[in-house]
């Protein structure tokens, strides 16, 4: 039980600890530093960490909740996460077949709305004297709809084109710009592997989503064409629309029953953007904890250099110990005086360290996504008085053990 | 009986030597009593003060305040002992720098567990009482070494303690400023304190009532203070 006495002497004794930091401001500012930088930097750091994920999380929602995929092999590994070299060699499998997104859209109409594939090549591209290497994505012209990407000049390709074969492509941005510099690339032939295809239409710039391969370097081009006069490597994916989001864990179940008609449950798997996040924020969750961990060494260093000044601090003062003991301070009293100067030193510091990382946050919120939150504020403030604490202790045991006669005998 | 003293001793073990810096020591003080303890360096009067202001545990024998025994107090229920029932005037002050003469005088009533109105309220009054109520706010730096150890007096006084102990007070003091503190401390006693005071100077004991002597951790003597000269005398032959 506290009494009401306990209560004002704390506030005195918060006060005297408060007062002999005031004393030495040099010193205490110095001791401070080590915090200051130490909270600074995990605050930065972490927000940077928090930022980024915010952002990559926003990318992939803007692709749309309904949007499910069929992809070879198990890109999440056994364990979760993304999977290892593995299931980067499965993913490129080529068990995919047409067939089955035909008899997929065929079997689930109430629940799958649309669907599209993406069959992947790489080969040579040349118009005039400009020679690029170039990554085709053959697929249907739904494409344009599943992944909302529109052409910004011309049109997409039809079914129509499909079913005959043309020989007709739609650009990315960037691939259009390097092939065709400032000229219009529509209806202007160009060569694929040495045969003449025909520009139908240029997208829209649309970036890459997290340092993917971004889809304004692909050209795109019916699924048929690509199968037949070029040599396809594998069906990357299909892409799915779901009818709704409420019906996104009946629709995997039903496509993945259809897919089971066909091939072995390991060879493929059924995931929709939800579970892509969740595996993309955890990773970048391990990221910002890392970077925060980095950070933390800081913090740690910071922490024995207020050691190391309260050491100092309570050999200097030994006198005024004796002094305050003799006069009917017992140790715990004096013990707890030299932890609030440790934790006063911290906590500054921390408020300090922290203010300076927010307006550093702010200062650099128009180039990067970079973020403070409430938790990571509460971590740092937490982390910086346990910090201020711990190594608070020592030095404040060594105060509270000293003897009053030998404290004031000490010169 | 205030305090009392009953075959106390104090050794201490360096290596194979045992000193004994305090042996079988009797001593009853009475309230309102003005006592000196003298005796040549090394003589134990300096242990003596230890253990009777409940600095130092004793080795051996016992102690009673107020007729209670406070031989086997821990450190916590000592450090309240000092608190409420004895002041302390040293010889180099031991006042606490850049604080003001007002905080230096309240230090004790923190410990007691005053509230802030109190403390400024009582260190006031005692800080009156030794003639310094224009320097409440003043640093040690800025007094001379007279009003600090009047600064210290009051800090000694201000707990309303039972018995007052005085280490060579006057001992950094030029002659001038002793005086005002030995004036102090005879008006202070004539109010009813209870004065121990450890000196090496027979102008100073002479203050005092009662004489204690000491040599070789023993009392070899105690009277009253008319028996002064044959102490010096005594102290003369000793050295």
């Amino acid at each position: 039980m506290y009494s009401c006495n306990d209560v004002i002497m704390f506030k005195t004794i918060f006060l005297i600890a408060l007062k002999a930091l005031f004393n030495n401001k040099t010193r205490s500012f110095l001791t401070m530093l080590g915090v200051i930088i130490g909270v600074g930097s995990v605050v930065m750091l972490t927000s940077i960490g928090t930022g980024l994920q915010a952002y990559v999380v926003d990318q992939f929602a803007s692709l749309g909740v309904e949007t499910l995929y069929v992809v070879p092999g198990n890109p999440f590994g056994s364990e979760g996460g993304f999977g290892g070299q593995e299931a980067m060699i499965e993913s490129t499998k080529p068990v995919l077949k047409k067939d089955y997104l035909r008899r997929i859209l065929r079997d689930n109409r109430d629940l799958v709305t649309d669907g599209v594939l993406m069959g992947v090549a790489t080969t040579q591209a040349k118009y005039q004297t400009t020679t690029k290497k170039i990554s085709l994505i053959g697929t249907t012209s739904n494409y344009e709809d599943v992944y909302s990407m529109p052409a910004a000049k011309g049109m997409w390709f039809d079914d129509n084109d499909n079913s005959k074969s043309e020989k007709v492509v739609v650009l990315g941005s960037k691939i259009a710009e390097e092939l065709f510099g400032k000229i219009d690339p529509i209806n202007k032939r160009f060569k694929i592997g040495g045969q003449t295809y025909t520009v139908k239409g240029v997208l829209a710039k649309k970036g890459s989503s997290f340092g993917g391969p971004s889809f304004d370097n692909y050209v795109y081009l019916p699924i048929n064409t690509l199968e037949d006069n070029l040599d396809i490597q594998y069906i990357d994916n299909f892409t799915l629309k779901a009818i709704d989001k409420d019906h996104i864990d009946e629709a995997i179940s039903a496509v993945k029953k259809t897919m089971l008609k066909e091939l072995d449950e390991e060879d493929f798997t059924v995931v929709d953007q939800a579970q892509i996040l969740e595996t993309i924020n955890s990773i970048l969750g391990m990221f910002t904890i890392g970077l925060g961990g980095i950070a933390a060494i800081s913090l740690l260093v910071g922490g024995i250099g207020i050691m190391n000044i309260m050491l100092v601090s309570v050999t200097e003062r030994t006198r005024e110990i004796g002094l305050r003991k003799a006069l009917g301070a017992t140790p715990n009293i004096i013990l707890i005086q030299f932890l609030i100067e440790a934790a006063l030193l911290s906590i500054i510091g921390g408020l300090i360290g922290l203010t300076i990382a927010y307006l550093g946050t702010l200062a650099i919120q128009p180039y990067f996504p970079a973020k403070v939150t409430m938790q990571t504020v509460l971590l740092a403030f937490g982390v910086s008085s346990i910090v201020g604490l711990i190594f608070g202790a020592a030095p404040a045991k060594r105060a509270a053990k000293l003897s009053p006669i030998e404290a004031l005998r000490y010169e | 009986m205030l305090l009392q003293l009953k075959s106390v001793s104090k050794h201490y073990q360096i290596g194979d030597n045992l000193i004994k810096a305090m042996d079988n020591v009797d001593l009853e003080i009475t309230a309102g009593e003005f006592v000196a303890v003298m005796g040549p360096s090394g003589s134990g009067k300096s242990t003596f003060l230890q253990i009777a202001s409940m600095l130092a545990e004793p080795s051996e024998g016992q102690i009673f305040l107020k007729d209670k025994d406070v031989t086997k107090y821990n450190e916590i229920e000592r450090a309240r002992l000092r608190n409420q029932e004895i002041g302390f005037i040293f010889q180099s002050f031991n006042l606490l720098a850049r604080t003001s003469a007002l905080d230096n005088v309240a230090l004790p009533l923190v410990y007691a567990g005053a509230s802030n109105d109190e403390q400024k309220r009582r260190a006031t009054k005692m800080l009156d009482k030794v003639g310094l109520n224009d320097r409440l706010a003043n640093t040690p730096a800025q007094l001379s070494g007279g009003q600090q150890q009047r600064v210290a007096i009051a800090r000694a006084l201000v707990n309303e303690p039972s018995i007052i102990f005085a280490d060579e007070p006057t001992g950094n003091l030029d002659s001038k400023s002793g005086e005002e503190v030995k004036k102090i401390l005879i008006e202070l006693n004539r109010e009813g304190s209870t004065i121990i005071m450890v000196t090496h100077e027979a102008d100073d004991a002479a203050i005092a009532k009662r004489l204690v002597l000491m040599r070789d951790g023993t009392k070899i003597d105690d009277c009253k203070i008319s028996c002064l000269k044959d102490i010096e005398k005594k102290l003369k032959e000793h050295k």
